[in-house]
Parts: structure tokens; sequence; C-alpha cells
């Protein structure tokens, strides 16, 4: 059943790159999760590398709430009215974090799981009592549980590229202030850069990338594509700039193939897709990237272990006489 | 402008934490050019003290003028060198580039780097002996590499007043060397230098203005004046060895364990 399955895999393949190009749906789709993984890729190193990965996780969760809410008060289901519900909540979540763990004794992660899991319940419950209302006009709203590329339509894909654009631009005009801070936000306050503002603009870039990818990728994951890409960037490079921009390309990589994949078989949901892809990137980055990779360590540590055996040896011939060697595996 | 303008005057400062006081009404006055050592136990509110001066903690009470103005009117003539392990030296960047976040704060907030601020980061990394790793990887430093690339950045920043965080922690006994030379430059180049200090025996060798605090001041002047068995006594509360040294002048060292 298995093989069936993977040579009906494989022999789609070519079909599926012809599509991407050639059929509206599966490009659409595939332009989309390429904009996603580009502007969650790169905002999502910054995250990374401040120590704010979990804050994207709490920021998405946080959002279905805000979704529900939104089309309960408007009852409309354009996706702008929806998403905005969507972003107000991510953020008024991550204030709440940062504003327990300034006025409070509790620590950053505790701070996070309680908005994450309050915001998370709430939403499903607001979700729940939308969908038994005896209206019709619900369905569709949990699609941004675990995301549903194939709804993409070209506009909204349009929609996604310039809000990310803007964004990208907002990263690029303010590339080294969002370096210093990143690096030592004491030192940049201390020569008067308003670090409380650049502090808030960059969080509120990851909350739009997040934002972007609810439709397509789902709330529950969506803070993979801000996670992952970075984490596996972080392993090939130890230059900010190749980072940010290896990031983006590994988000976008895992979006196009994951949307591609979900977009061609049936019942396939996007989100829990794409973040297969993405996991792939990072364990392969884990494991084979040049001097951080496991891999690439594990042969360093070996020959470091052979030249000290060969310099004792050496030593040992110069004493004229063999010293005693302590065996590797008693 | 009189000739008795301060380098920094602090009044009435005063920080709490989570309600309890961390920093009790100081008063200090550092004059110009003076190379100054803040001294005391844990927690007496030596890192409290400097990032009040600085702005990055909000007190609840006092006022800080940097050669008499306000600090934001004066923050061009300020380099603060932070705690070492305050940032996180993993970070993908190269000394270079950390060096010459010192010249950002005249750059602005969207200008780029270029040229001019190579130039200038290049120069202190000369100054501090670091040239040749200008292109290393951060993470790659030891302790007191690490250090040096931080005097270097408060360098590249050219200012009048130098506040540091224990610039000596956790280096060896020539980095030791190398940065308190370096500092003695600055005086003798007019700068005044305010540093967090722990080895109360090299304090009448390195400095010539001591602070002694512990959430409240205990004192503070010139270091043969106010570095006395007494006052140590009085910041450490009595658990202060006492050596005579060789040549007559006290020095102390302090079981900083029974402190904390």
């Amino acid at each position: 059943m298995d093989t069936v399955t993977s040579i009906a895999v494989l022999s789609v393949l070519p079909d599926i790159l012809h599509d991407l190009i050639f059929d509206y749906t599966l490009r659409t789709v595939a332009l989309g999760a390429a904009v996603i993984g580009i502007v969650a890729g790169a905002l999502g190193a910054f995250a990374v590398l401040r120590r704010q990965s979990l804050v994207g996780d709490a920021m998405s969760h946080a959002a279905l709430p805000g979704i529900g809410i939104a089309y309960l008060v408007t009852g409309r289901k354009e996706n702008l009215v929806l998403l905005t519900g969507a972003a107000i909540a991510g953020w008024l979540a991550t204030l709440a974090v940062l504003g327990i763990v300034r006025r409070s004794r509790v620590k950053f992660d505790s701070a996070l799981g309680l908005m994450l899991s309050v915001f998370f319940g709430f939403g499903l419950m607001v979700l729940t009592y939308i969908q038994r209302r005896p209206d019709a006009s619900q369905a569709g709203l949990d699609k941004f549980l675990f995301g549903q590329a194939a709804t993409l339509v070209q506009g909204e894909v349009r929609n996604m590229a310039i809000a990310g654009g803007l964004a990208l631009a907002v990263l690029l005009f303010l590339w080294k202030s969002f370096k210093l801070i990143s690096f030592d936000m004491d030192f940049a306050s201390s020569i008067g850069y308003p670090v409380r503002v650049l502090d808030v603009l960059l969080t509120t870039l990851v909350v739009v990338a997040i934002v972007l990818g609810l439709q397509a990728v789902g709330v529950v994951l969506m803070s993979a594509m801000i996670v992952a890409p970075a984490a596996a960037a972080r392993q090939w490079t130890n230059r900010l700039g190749v980072m940010v921009l290896l990031s983006a390309f590994f988000g976008a990589l895992a979006g196009v193939t994951g949307a591609a994949l979900s977009a061609t078989q049936r019942h396939l949901p996007t989100g829990p897709t794409i973040v297969v892809c993405v996991s792939a990137i990072v364990l392969i980055s884990l494991l084979l990237a040049p001097n951080r990779g496991l891999v690439w360590a594990w042969f360093a540590r070996r020959r470091k272990g052979e030249e000290l055996r060969r310099t004792l040896a050496a030593a040992d011939a110069a004493h004229g006489g063999p010293r005693i060697l302590i065996e590797e595996n008693s | 402008m009189t000739d008795q303008q301060f380098a920094i005057d602090v009044a009435d400062m005063t920080a709490v934490y989570h309600e309890q006081p961390v920093l009790w009404d100081v008063d200090l006055q550092v004059p110009a050019g003076v190379l100054m050592a803040i001294v005391g136990p844990n927690g007496a509110g030596k890192t409290t003290l400097i990032k009040c001066i600085l702005g990055l903690i909000k007190p609840v009470a006092g006022q800080v003028l940097v050669q008499g103005k306000p600090y934001k009117d004066r923050r061009d003539r300020v380099a603060y060198v932070p705690q070492r392990g305050s940032v996180d030296w993993d970070f993908p960047t190269n000394v270079l580039d950390v060096v010459e976040m010192g010249r950002y704060g005249a750059l602005g907030w969207w200008k780029r780097p270029g040229k001019r601020e190579r130039d200038a980061a290049m120069h202190a990394l000369e100054k501090v002996g670091m040239a040749e790793f200008a292109h290393r990887q951060i993470s790659q430093l030891s302790g007191g590499q690490q250090q040096r690339v931080f005097l270097a950045r408060a360098l590249a920043q050219d200012a009048d007043i130098y506040l540091m965080d224990e610039p000596f922690q956790g280096v060896d006994a020539v980095t030791e060397r190398a940065i308190i030379d370096l500092l003695r430059e600055l005086r003798a180049a007019g700068k005044t230098v305010v540093a967090v200090h722990h080895d109360l025996q090299t304090v009448p060798e390195y400095f010539d203005w001591v602070l002694l605090m512990n959430i409240r001041k205990i004192a503070s002047g010139p270091v043969d004046e106010v570095f006395t068995e007494e006052n140590l006594r009085l910041t450490y509360g009595g658990v202060v060895a006492f050596m005579q040294a060789p040549n007559g002048s006290t020095a102390a060292a302090v079981d900083t364990e029974s402190v904390a």
C-alpha cells in the first residue's frame, strides 16, 4: 500500500511541476506559500536571535479568538476583517505577556504558556459557539486551525505580497537598529535609540508575518514557520545578513513544497504538510551543516582524538617506552 | 560654564526593585578627569547606579546631570561598557561589526555605516590590541577578548565620560594590565572613567577616585582620603580582612561569600 502511494506520488511529480506554472490553483497556492515562507523566515530570524521564538507561538495561537470575534462583531468573512482581528488579538497577547513579566514575578516562559492557552482555549470556545449557530454562513472559519492553502485566491496572494513586502521594506530600512537592539538592548538605549519603539515595531512585524500565514498554514503551526527556517539557517552561517536571506529561502522552499503537496492530494491540510517539509530542512541542517552540524562535530572530535593519540605515541617514542594508556572502552 | 563643573552629578538617587530599595538617596559628584572605582558588596546597587545615570532604569527619585546638563542632551559625550555577560556572544556577527556599533549613536538610527565608521572601528581595535581579530566571529573570542571588544566599542564612541560595568570581570592578568593601561591613557587625555570594580587590593594602585557604596553611599572622594579601613568596614559590614602592605598603604581582602 505504501509503495503504491509513493509510486503514485513519484509519477505525478512532473505533472506537479507543470501545474505549478500553468494551473491557476496550484500557482496561486505556491506563490502564497512562498510569500509566507519568505516573510516569516526573514522576520523569524530576528525573533529567534532575540530568544523570542515562543512569542511567535503565543501570538499565532492567540490569533484564533481574534478571528472568531471579528466574525461575530462584523458578521463578515472577508479575510481583511478576520485577519485584522487576528492581528489585534495576537498583539494583545504579546503585550499581556510582556506586561506580566515586567509587573510580576511570573517568568517569561510561564507567562507565554499562560497567555497561549488562555487565548487559544477562548478561541476554540468562540469557534465552537459560531459553528453551533443556526445560520449556515459560519462554515470555513475552522480552516484557520490547520490552514487550507487551496482556498487562497489570486487577489489574496497579491494582498499578502504587498503587506509582506512592506514588512520587509521596514526591516531593510531599520536593519542596523534592529540588529543593535537584538544584540545589545541596553547599549542601544544608552546611545539614544528609541528601543521601546523599535522593540514594538519589530514585534509588530512578526505579528504581520504570522497573520499572513494564518489562512494557509493555520494558527496551530504558523509558529513553526517563524522558528524553524531561522533555526536551520543559523546552522549554516555566522553572518546576520546571510542568515536572514537563507532563512527566507528555507521558508519559501518549505512553503512551496508543502503547499503543492497538500493542494494536489485530497484531505492533506496545508499547515502540517508545510511543517513536515520545514522540519526536514531543520533536520538536515542540524546534522550536516559545517562547523555547527552534529556530523561535522563528530568528525572533528574524532580527528582531535586521533591527533592526541599520535602526539602521545610520539612522546612515548621519545621516552623510549610505552606509557600506560587507558583503553577507550574500559 | 564654571571650572567646578562635575562630569557627573547625581542627586538623591533612589531606585527600588519589587518594593525593595536597591539604591537609597545616593548623592555623587564625579570631577572631570578622574579614574574612579565603584566598590561595594554584591547587591550593593553598583550596576543599578550606572544604569540610572544612563537612564536605562527609571529611578523613583533623584536626578542626574552630565557636564551640567540632563543625560539626554549629553549622551554623545558618554560611552557605556555593559557587563560582558549581558549579551549573547553567539549572535551571528563579527568583531568589527560590534565595534562599529560604537558609531551608531553619531550615525542616527536609520543611516548605514560606511568607510568612516569602519576606519574608526579599526582604529579602536588597534588601541585594544585586537586589530587582527577584526573579522573573527564573536562566538570564538575568549572572555578577555570579549571584554576588549566592548572596550573598543566604547573607544569608538569617542566620548568624554566612560562608564564601565566590571571591565575586569573574568579577564586574565595580562588583559587586566592592558585594560588598566588603556584606562590611564584615557585619563591622561582628560577623559573621565568610572568603573565598577571588585578587587579591593588593586583599588589604590589602579584608581585615584573611589565610591564606596552599599545601597547607600558610604563615602566618595580621592582614594587616599576615603579608601580607609573604617569606610570599608561600613561598606562590607565588618568582614573585611586587612593586610598591611609593605609600602604602608592599606590593602584589604574581602570574604565575599560571607557577605552574600
